[in-house]
């Protein structure tokens, strides 16, 4: 199993489980920051220090299995393509600062793609650890453990006062950015995301898009995470952003069931459009095809669309984005190949036509 | 609608940035946002490096002008190790190696404590085979909150169990400030 699963295949392994809350949660994620209290940091750029780095987790860990993420592959990101960096930064596998690091960075990936290590990104380790659906606390002790085996090897630059010292002052103390990736179509449409956001900032967390730039969230999805990463325990940040994840599935589902007593015909009719549209069209621009789809997907988990799988959303997110497309096709597309691409990949996913 | 930057090209990125609590919306092209550090780490949402520099009161202009001049007169911390200069770090906002903070100690408080809603001091995890004695130490540390705590709410019997647990603790470290008159 080697890169070319990570590349052909839009859906990772481990989103093909239903979690908790999967009618809004798409997912949650673990990132712990660590570096070598041995080494000069990324940020200087002193690539002797940097390549042992790359070298010795290729030595030490290429093809290791840690309990249930088997077998990892090392790979060196000047090894691989611009479309094919670009896939891995769509399907979240690596950042996109890390796709333009230079010589010595690297991606340690295990078989499932639920963990992936940046080597040489900001810091020396970025470590990323995915659960399906609302799963927080799971993937923090999963996070631990993982941290804990990678540490039996190597000197983390740590102070008893200051926690993990990392490359960026924002990110100390525990190193961690917890997050869920939410889809909130019905808080969105009704324009209650946009009032909600100063809140949920001054409580400390941070929203943004993944898709799509700015504050656009493409696909109405939505990444909350901590802000403030010293002075409280893992666990203490874990359960402030879960308090307010809680209220914000609450009301999101609130407004839908609403949706569903007052204007279940409109619904509906949204739906089965944006259902039309993914169904048939022959040419769709990345903007439309994600409203399309997270229409689709809300029509799935209110029960409207049947026969169609949820975690549709998130194949067909990444399956549309440029990478992805380019990376199917084996070559560079202009934006007007891309969008043609685009439709028919949706098309043959959906199977709407006989 | 042009760059807000270079009020040439047109702006291509668009968000809203928030800096302590105050929302502003940015519109720029991809070259300025590459160069003016927007772009720094599209993964973290929000640029990173312009709210250091705000944090920072860092201002490009100025410290051109000071390079050389009056940054000299203040005595300039080197980091040992890493060759970082106090003043390299204000300006890019990130350390060189992990003796940075060492070197930098005097002056980081004031910084963290903006970034970390006043924070200064790690509360979270202790990695497992380096912690060594910090296990235990923080064991403790967390036994006595929490018999603080039991006291003031007058959960007595609780409290005494805590307490024997912080005894066991000590014993078991040869602690010699064991806790039969405490
Ligand atoms: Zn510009
Ligand atoms: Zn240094």
């Amino acid at each position: 199993m080697t890169l070319q699963q990570f590349m052909n295949e839009a859906i990772s392994p481990w989103m093909r489980e239903e979690g908790p809350d999967s009618d809004i949660i798409l997912s949650s994620r673990i990132r712990l920051a660590r570096n070598l209290s041995d080494f000069t940091y990324p940020i200087l750029e002193d690539q002797e220090s940097l390549e042992e780095i790359r070298d010795f987790f290729e030595k030490e860990y290429e093809h290791q299995t840690f309990q249930d993420y088997e077998d990892f592959s090392f790979i060196p990101i000047h090894n691989l393509t611009g479309i094919e960096r670009r896939v891995l930064v769509e399907k979240h596998l690596i950042s996109p600062h890390l796709a333009k690091r230079g010589n010595a960075a690297a991606a340690m990936i295990s078989k499932n793609e639920q963990v992936s290590v940046m080597i040489n990104e900001e810091d020396h380790l970025r470590i990323q650890l995915y659960f399906p659906g609302y799963q927080l606390r799971s993937a923090l002790d999963k996070a631990f453990e993982f941290d804990d085996w990678l540490e039996e090897k190597v000197n983390y630059a740590f102070d008893e006062t200051k926690g993990y010292l990392t490359t960026c002052p924002t990110n100390v103390g525990t190193g961690m950015r917890a997050s869920v990736m939410m889809h909130l179509p019905a808080l969105t449409m009704t324009k209650q995301m946009n009032q909600l956001l100063p809140a949920i900032n001054q409580l400390g967390l941070v929203v943004r898009g993944i898709y799509g730039e700015g504050s656009e969230a493409l696909g109405n999805i939505f990444q909350i995470s901590n802000q403030i990463t010293l002075g409280k325990s893992e666990e203490d940040i874990v359960e402030d952003l879960k308090s307010v994840v809680d209220q914000l599935i609450q009301h999101e589902r609130k407004i839908r069931s609403r949706m569903m007593e007052h204007s279940s015909l409109h619904l509906e009719d949204r739906i089965y459009r944006s259902y039309g549209v993914l169904g048939y069209s022959r040419v769709i621009e990345s903007k439309e095809a994600a409203k399309c789809i997270s229409n689709v997907r809300l029509g799935i988990d209110l029960g409207i669309i049947k026969d169609t799988p949820q975690n549709i959303l998130s194949e067909l997110m990444t399956l549309i984005q440029p990478g992805f497309l380019q990376q199917y096709a084996k070559r560079e597309l202009t934006t007007k190949e891309r969008d043609i691409l685009r439709a028919s990949l949706i098309r043959e996913r959906l199977q709407l036509e006989k | 609608m042009e760059c807000q930057e270079c009020h040439q090209r047109p702006a291509t990125l668009h968000f809203t940035q928030v800096i302590n609590g105050n929302k502003t919306e940015v519109h720029v092209c991809e070259v300025c946002a590459k160069e003016k550090g927007y772009m720094t780490y599209p993964e973290e949402g929000y640029s990173l490096h312009n709210l250091l520099s705000g944090l920072f009161n860092f201002d490009t202009t100025q410290l051109k002008n000071h390079q050389g001049q009056a940054f000299k007169q203040e005595e300039e911390l080197t980091c040992p190790k890493c060759k970082m200069t106090f003043t390299e770090f204000k300006s890019v906002g990130k350390f060189g190696c992990a003796t940075c903070y060492e070197t930098f100690s005097s002056r980081l408080d004031p910084i963290l404590r903006r970034v970390h809603a006043g924070n200064t001091k790690h509360a979270g995890k202790i990695p497992k085979r380096q912690g060594g004695d910090l296990h235990t130490k923080k064991q403790l540390e967390d036994y006595k909150a929490e018999l603080q705590h039991l006291i003031e709410t007058e959960a007595f019997e609780e409290a005494a169990k805590v307490r024997d647990s912080i005894n066991a603790l000590k014993k078991q470290t040869g602690d010699p400030e064991t806790g039969e008159n405490s």
